[in-house]
């Protein structure tokens, strides 16, 4: 629809179109008003210059109705802007459920990405058309931004948590990938590709990639090598809680608080247990903050997931 | 009414004192000075200085992103725009209308012998040179590489620069800022001449009562942040960092809770010129002197409020993402008013176009559009797509540079009569005013097209295709370096050359404009009494009224 103007990038994603309407209504508005001020700038200025001979009887005395006019006439623009785009962020901020998900990992200075799978790709994204893809992301230094233009969709990644945002692309193609927060020397050359694909070009290049393992398989291994199935296994014996069919609930912890239990919380879980002991259990587990790298803390976290039959896992 | 016909630029001098340059001539006589006019001319010295060092390191940038590839090493240009940013930011525009014209002007047009506390004036110079000798170790020794907002765990566990350096500079500029916008907010109280009413001060001094209201609250802010930041780097400490339990937002949180409202420490007194020069070269009272002032202190007040729209994507909770843009929104109505008053305030004039108006109605066009872009900015789902890109660099240079700069010029150019004693050469001047807005522009505007196509902010390199876009904007670069530099020139020449100044020469009605160019020490032969509001030209009649209730026929 805007691909005639020169300024207008690639529109590939339900997130696109909606900020592109947006934003071309703010362009439009942003015209009319320019134009307000400087065609009254230019007629005032050349009507009333110093040599003209328009009369400058009967300027307005009492200002303030038009005053009252502009604030009432900005406030109520505004606030109409305001709700537009408000409503939207809050669509894309707050992720569904997806059909599939993707892993990223930022670090200076590339996106690290892992399938579900076990697929692995480094500053390239692979994606289905037409699918609700939820992406997890971390950092393993410091903040990042994962950008994509032609989705229109940004956020940073923050190191210490997960981020999770999710879009749906709707043509195939290949798009850049963008790191939007200086992130130190190479900042500028973080950056990838999404590559856009139909479903079944999709399957076949999972197939493609070579992997044996799935990314909840590697994190199950993970899982006893840390020696988490110790406790939280089904045959242990100590008093911990079991991980069956957590991930997706609300869990009530000792202080009081209910957390819904997603990706962001379980990784503090591992990393940070005393602060997050569930309601009617010992504050016993050690903490693995530092120990675990943060792709093998996603291949837990998929794991765990995994238990909850929540997530596919394809090879 | 009886109108006096004299021209007031006949009139002679009225005291037989030397003025303000001339009572004394030794070095000491200027490093030891308590008079806030030498103070304001030192301050300018200092700060022309850090535009010119930051304008070297924003053309090596421009120079840098005329090719895809770039010509400097990524580690050079990493630490050029850090250090534009830092210098520009601190040691330029947050100073800059309001240590020259807030400290040579405020006393003036209020009808004060000077400001509250001229001790602590001068040692505000000498804290400002202080901070600026260590952030010049800081350039000279390599530079910090973390970009001017220091985000952390960058800088304090990642970069490799002189951050400590730099931050150490921001540091002790705090203290400067602090002594500075004290002193305005004593003197503005304190100080004002019989009859000079909180209605009748003019809107510059209005302009520099709300800045310094803002300095004064939100600089300790910055103060602690950069001693947490300090502490961090330093002693490992784990106050911005995941692994020790810190968080890495806590530094932006704190950071841009001082350095939003600094946005409006570099615009208010901006505002505030433009609304001296608009009605004297219109030759019309301003139009809603009333809603100018309620702008302006409520724009100070909002301002305190929009902190984390820095951060929408930031992973703040999406709620108050929700809240920051509605206050973001509330914060943008004042400014929308000041726009259409000063365009109003053409309606029915007698306008001409000397440099001073011609900045003046530049800073409007720049100032709107500028607006205009942070609107949408402030709508969350746009800034979702634009964040960290070159958009929001063009904004905030339309607001901070196009802004800002244009009301700086227009303000030098307005009262350097005054403080110089010499007139400028008016073709010269117009000239580079109508050259600061055409490179401003052709600077400026490609940026928010590259912005929206996706460039990065803070990238050396860029892909071909956005080349076209990227030598528009180092041409015009090279255009706006010319602009700026010209006055330079053609002031330096006037000091010894220009036409010598009559006291009223834009027939202007402030209480700066009955002392005699320049002014004596004193200022005043006798305090000033004020009987009328600000701005009371009359171009029907063609006819003005100084603040003292002297009528003059134009």
């Amino acid at each position: 629809m805007y691909s005639w103007i020169p300024f207008w990038p690639d529109t590939a994603a339900s997130s696109g179109h909606a900020v592109n309407t947006l934003f071309a209504a703010e362009l439009a508005l942003s015209a009319v008003i320019m134009l307000t001020v400087v065609v009254m700038m230019l007629h005032f200025a050349s009507r009333y210059r110093k040599g003209s001979d328009a009369s400058r009887a009967d300027r307005v005395q009492k200002t303030w109705h038009f005053e009252i006019a502009w604030t009432a006439a900005t406030l109520g623009m505004f606030l109409i802007l305001f709700v537009y785009g408000a409503q939207i962020y809050v669509w894309l901020f707050r992720a569904p459920r997806g059909d599939e998900e993707v892993y990223v990992v930022g670090k200076q200075w590339m996106w690290k990405v892992e399938h579900p799978g076990g697929q692995r790709e480094i500053n390239a994204m692979h994606v289905p058309i037409d699918k609700t893809i939820r992406v997890v992301m971390a950092s393993e230094d410091v903040i990042h931004s994962f950008f994509i233009p032609a989705f229109r969709l940004k956020h940073d990644v923050v190191p210490g948590t997960y981020e999770t945002i999710w879009f749906k692309a709707d043509r195939p193609g290949v798009y850049r990938l963008e790191c939007t927060q200086y992130c130190g020397l190479q900042h500028a050359t973080m950056q990838g590709k999404v590559v856009v694909m139909s479903g079944p070009d999709y399957a076949r290049w999972l197939t493609t990639q070579g992997v044996h393992e799935s990314m909840a398989e590697q994190g199950e291994k993970l899982f006893r090598a840390h020696g988490c199935s110790g406790c939280h296994g089904d045959n242990s014996t100590v008093h911990a809680p079991s991980l069956n069919g957590v991930y997706g609930t609300f869990v009530h912890l000792q202080d009081g608080s209910v957390r819904l239990a997603d990706e962001a919380y379980l990784r503090d879980c591992i990393l940070n247990p005393r602060s997050f002991t569930v309601a009617g259990y010992p504050p016993i587990m050690p903490d693995f903050s530092g120990q675990i790298s943060e792709s093998d803390l996603l291949k837990i976290v998929a794991y765990i997931q995994s238990l909850s039959g929540k997530q596919e896992t394809r090879r | 009414m009886t109108v006096t016909t004299v021209d007031r630029a006949a009139l002679p001098n009225p005291t037989e004192e030397p003025s303000y340059l001339t009572s004394e001539n030794t070095v000491a006589s200027w490093l030891f000075t308590r008079d806030h006019k030498r103070i304001a001319l030192m301050f300018f010295a200092s700060i022309t200085f850090f535009f010119f060092i930051g304008g070297m390191a924003a053309t090596l940038m421009r120079l840098n992103l005329a090719t895809p590839q770039g010509l400097l090493q990524p580690a050079v240009y990493n630490r050029m725009f850090t250090m534009h940013g830092i210098i520009m930011v601190w040691f330029f525009l947050i100073p800059s209308i309001p240590t020259t014209f807030g400290n040579f002007f405020v006393p003036l047009m209020i009808g004060a012998r000077d400001l509250a506390f001229p001790r602590v004036n001068l040692a505000s110079w000498y804290v400002f040179n202080l901070s600026g000798l260590i952030v010049l170790y800081s350039l000279i020794m390599g530079g910090a590489d973390t970009g001017w907002t220091f985000y952390t765990p960058l800088s304090t566990i990642y970069a490799n620069g002189y951050v400590l350096a730099a931050a150490l500079a921001v540091f002790v500029n705090g203290f400067s800022s602090i002594m500075t916008s004290l002193n305005f907010v004593v003197t503005i109280h304190r100080l004002r001449a019989p009859g000079m009413t909180w209605m009748r001060l003019p809107l510059f001094v209005w302009g520099i009562y709300a800045v310094s209201v803002v300095m004064l609250t939100a600089t300790p802010v910055l103060t602690m942040d950069t001693l947490l930041l300090a502490v961090s780097r330093f002693t490992g400490v784990g106050l911005f960092d995941p692994q020790h339990g810190g968080d890495p937002l806590l530094w932006q949180h704190m950071f841009w809770f001082y350095s939003h409202p600094a946005v409006y420490i570099m615009i208010l007194p901006a505002m505030g010129v433009v609304s001296e020069i608009i009605p004297c070269f219109a030759r019309r009272p301003i139009f809603g002197y009333a809603g100018m002032t309620i702008a302006l202190m409520s724009i100070s007040i909002l301002s305190f409020f929009v902190w984390a729209h820095h951060m929408f994507v930031a992973g703040i909770s999406i709620y108050s993402g929700v809240v920051f843009s509605l206050m973001t929104f509330f914060v943008a109505v004042p400014s929308a008013i000041k726009v259409f008053n000063w365009t109003v305030s053409l309606h029915k004039g007698r306008i001409t176009f000397d440099a001073p108006m011609l900045y003046a109605l530049g800073f409007i066009l720049l100032f709107t559009l500028g607006g205009l872009s942070g609107m949408m900015l402030a709508t969350l789902a746009v800034d979702v797509d634009v964040h960290g890109t070159y958009f929001v660099v063009a904004h905030f240079h339309y607001i901070m540079v196009g802004a800002t700069v244009s009301a700086f010029f227009g303000a030098l150019h307005y009262w350097w009569p005054k403080m110089t004693g010499r007139m400028y050469p008016e073709m010269w001047a117009r000239f580079a005013a109508i050259l600061t807005y055409v490179g401003f522009n052709l600077t400026f505007f490609p940026q928010f097209i590259l912005g929206y196509l996706g460039m990065p902010r803070r990238s050396y390199t860029y892909p071909v295709d956005w080349q076209v876009w990227n030598v528009l904007s180092s041409g015009g670069a090279s255009i706006l370096a010319v602009a700026y530099t010209l006055p330079l020139l053609y002031l330096g020449w006037s000091l010894f050359r220009g036409k010598r100044a009559p006291i009223n020469p834009w027939r202007a009605t402030g209480l700066e404009w009955i002392t005699s160019s320049p002014p004596p020490k004193q200022n005043f032969p006798h305090t000033p009494i004020v009987t009328r509001e600000p701005y009371r030209y009359d171009p029907e009649n063609g006819t003005f009224v100084t603040q003292e209730g002297t009528p003059y026929a134009e």
